[in-house]
């Protein structure tokens, strides 16, 4: 008896740590996104124009720096940041400057963003500036696009081939 | 930290009471929880090999192979594949547990913390080979995980342009990806087991099986797990869209909602404080350690016996330095040593047979010497009364008995180990006692490893110090418990103390002045 009551407290316990591992290997269900939801994710990795331009370095500077150092110029490795706005239907949603990357601020500016918005008809528009005026914009796109719940929008900045790109 | 430790430390203790009676000691999942951790890596190891064959790396051929297995072959690689699952799961699970009990239990500091903190990159590992490994399938769970995990690995100033815009688009995806995600996969269990030795590298004598018995229950259980509930995909991962629901595994991607609710920068700061924190717990506060054991090389004859039974190898032998005609001396690491005194058990000079001068042994505790132990024996029973009179020698982690006093004495060593065999000879020959009862920690689950096993194997004559052949076993027992089990001991007293009255008082054998230098060694008597 005391054996029976043995094996069925390790057929009882067997039975709980087996339900405990294989329920919640894949249970309770988790809700990432909303399901009357769809995602504009914008990127890119553009680098902004430099800060200034070339300058040739005189006779006597070029002294003073090591003969395999000896550049005739001295260009600024500095980039401008790169400006972007997202408009949705009208009204803007993102606007930020991105600052260039990298320790001398000379490499990409990076980007990497979603933005969810009701599924449906949407207008975008975006813009950006990579350039070291103060206002307006290099480069523009805005596109309409009926988005269905859960779909994707991803818009992509892409300078080789000629600016903004819309993939649905 | 004690007041976190207690409730742990509680809940441990009736569970392992529970699982004595159903399971009995030597099965006890839970004193087995890291031997149960191995079991399942290899398990996971086993079908990881045989899914692998099946497994084809692309975008669309790693789901369609691992639908193929579910599916066409479902019998046995996709039983692998649930077995690959649930064992990886039950890995985090014992993980878990085993942290949580060497916690209760205070095992994590001092000495410990080699062993406690080496045990965090294992936690990383871990994480990193079951994360990997849903990838792999390429469902919409893989989409989730590969685009939340690149967005989070983002957040670090490491890459220089955003890993996430890879999961954008199909075409921003090609098969190298997968051949790098499946070396990754593969590589990091294999650090994981080297990380694992380093683990077990200040523990001597590292049980990494668990019992045949307990063995064969888990890997039915897994079987039938496998079978009843296998392992099934989502739908084919789709970059066009976001997924919205996942059948998530909490276990190994429990953390992945708090990325929806912050920000990567606070999920990694959060994580790194809780890795941080579980790291440096043994220093918070930092144990107060006992003296360490201390070699006395008078009456060490350099045996062996303390380096053999010592359970974390904080004893080793080193050429002789005092001129002795013996090869070698023992030699105590200080940074090794967690006083529990088994050494001074398993020393041939543990006697206290001694009738002039102090005792002396060759190896001994400086806070609770063997002289400390000789004299707390005596007064322990000079307080005991009447017939059938019972002196408990118990350790300090083992269960209490609820009675004392009248015909039972308890004396208190750091674990049972210490004790040398002759002080049960000396307590019943010089008639301190009708009987002796040995109490420690349940079988398997010594609070300093070997202590129960080493003193059954001594009273049975398995090992050295061996009891003497003349100690009238039956007024010898053994009774190994956990800590919540204090009525039973008190119980398993009382029918010891019934049994005595009937043998009668243990007749006084004070031994003769030519006996005093009697050394408990490998005795040839019978």
């Amino acid at each position: 008896m005391a054996n029976l009551l043995k094996w069925t407290g390790q057929a009882v316990f067997y039975a709980v740590l087996a339900a405990v591992i294989g329920y919640f290997a894949a249970a309770p269900a988790y809700r990432h996104f909303a399901a009357d939801q769809a995602l504009i994710k914008m990127t890119f990795t553009h680098g902004g124009e430099y800060k200034g331009g070339c300058r040739r370095r005189t006779a006597k500077e070029l002294q003073e720096i090591a003969p395999n150092m000896r550049k005739d110029f001295d260009c600024p490795r500095d980039r401008v940041p790169v400006v972007v706005e997202l408009d949705v239907d009208g009204a803007t949603v993102y606007r930020a400057s991105h600052d260039p990357s990298g320790l001398h601020g000379d490499g990409p500016a990076n980007m990497y963003q979603g933005f969810p918005v009701p599924a449906g008809e949407h207008t975008v528009a975006v813009r950006l500036r990579d350039t070291a005026r103060d206002s307006g914009f290099d480069y523009t796109r805005e596109g309409r696009f009926t988005l269905a719940p859960g779909q994707l929008l991803v818009v992509q900045f892409r300078a080789e081939a000629g600016g903004f790109i819309f993939r649905e | 930290m004690t007041w976190l430790q207690r409730p742990v430390r509680a809940a441990f203790d009736i569970a392992e009471l529970g699982l004595d009676r159903v399971f009995s000691q030597h099965w006890n999942p839970l004193h087995h929880l890291g031997a149960l951790g191995f079991f399942m890596y290899w398990i996971v190891a086993a079908s990881g090999i045989y899914l692998y064959i099946f497994f084809d790396t692309g975008i669309t051929a790693a789901y369609s192979s691992v639908e193929y297995m579910t599916n066409d072959q479902w019998y046995l690689a996709g039983v692998m594949r649930s077995l690959h699952r649930y064992a990886s799961d039950a890995m985090v699970l014992f993980m878990v547990i085993h942290m949580a009990r060497e916690f209760g239990l205070d095992r994590y500091r001092g000495v410990r913390w080699f062993t406690w903190s080496t045990g965090v990159p294992i936690i990383v590992l871990l994480f990193v080979c079951g994360i990997t490994g849903y990838w792999l399938v390429w469902d919409q769970l893989a989409q989730f995980v590969a685009v939340r995990s690149t967005e989070w690995l983002d957040w670090l100033p490491i890459f220089g342009t955003p890993t996430a815009a890879n999961f954008l688009t199909p075409e921003s995806l090609d098969d190298r990806f997968f051949s790098l995600m499946i070396f990754i996969h593969i590589a990091a269990p294999l650090i994981l087991l080297l990380i694992l030795w380093i683990h077990l590298q200040r523990v001597s004598r590292p049980q990494i099986n668990p019992p045949r018995g307990l063995a064969v229950g888990m890997f039915a259980m897994m079987l039938a797990l496998s079978l009843v509930m296998p392992a099934t995909s989502h739908a084919p991962a789709d970059l066009s869209t976001v997924v919205s629901v996942v059948r998530l595994d909490w276990y190994y991607l429990g953390l992945y909602p708090l990325m929806d609710y912050w920000s990567a920068g606070t999920v990694w700061a959060a994580l790194t404080v809780v890795l941080l924190t579980v790291m440096f717990l043994p220093w918070m506060p930092p144990m107060r350690r006992a003296a360490t054991a201390r070699v006395y090389l008078d009456h060490c004859n350099g045996c062996v016996r303390c380096v053999d039974d010592c359970p974390f190898g904080a004893v080793s032998m080193v050429p002789r330095t005092d001129g002795a005609k013996f090869a070698e001396e023992a030699l105590v690491d200080p940074d090794l040593c967690v006083s529990c005194g088994i050494c001074v058990g398993a020393c041939p000079s543990s006697t206290p047979f001694r009738r002039r001068g102090e005792i002396v042994t060759g190896i001994d505790l400086p806070d609770f010497s063997l002289a400390d132990l000789r004299a707390a024996t005596e007064a322990a029973a000079e307080a005991l009364d009447g017939e059938g009179r019972v002196l408990v020698f118990g350790c300090a982690h083992g269960p209490r008995p609820s009675k004392k006093g009248g015909t039972t004495a308890f004396v208190t060593l750091p674990c049972i180990g210490m004790l040398p065999p002759s002080f049960i000879d000396y307590t019943l020959s010089r008639g301190l006692a009708d009987g002796v009862m040995l109490s420690g920690c349940a079988e398997d689950a010594c609070y300093h490893r070997f202590g129960a096993e080493w003193t059954d194997a001594r009273v049975d004559r398995q090992r050295d110090p061996q009891l003497r052949r003349r100690v009238p076993r039956e007024r010898v027992r053994r009774h190994w418990a956990g800590r919540a089990e204090g009525k039973a001991l008190s119980a398993e007293i009382e029918r010891f103390a019934d049994g005595l009255r009937q043998l009668g008082p243990a007749a006084s054998d004070p031994l003769p002045p030519s006996s005093e230098r009697i050394l408990e060694t490998v005795e040839s008597d019978g």
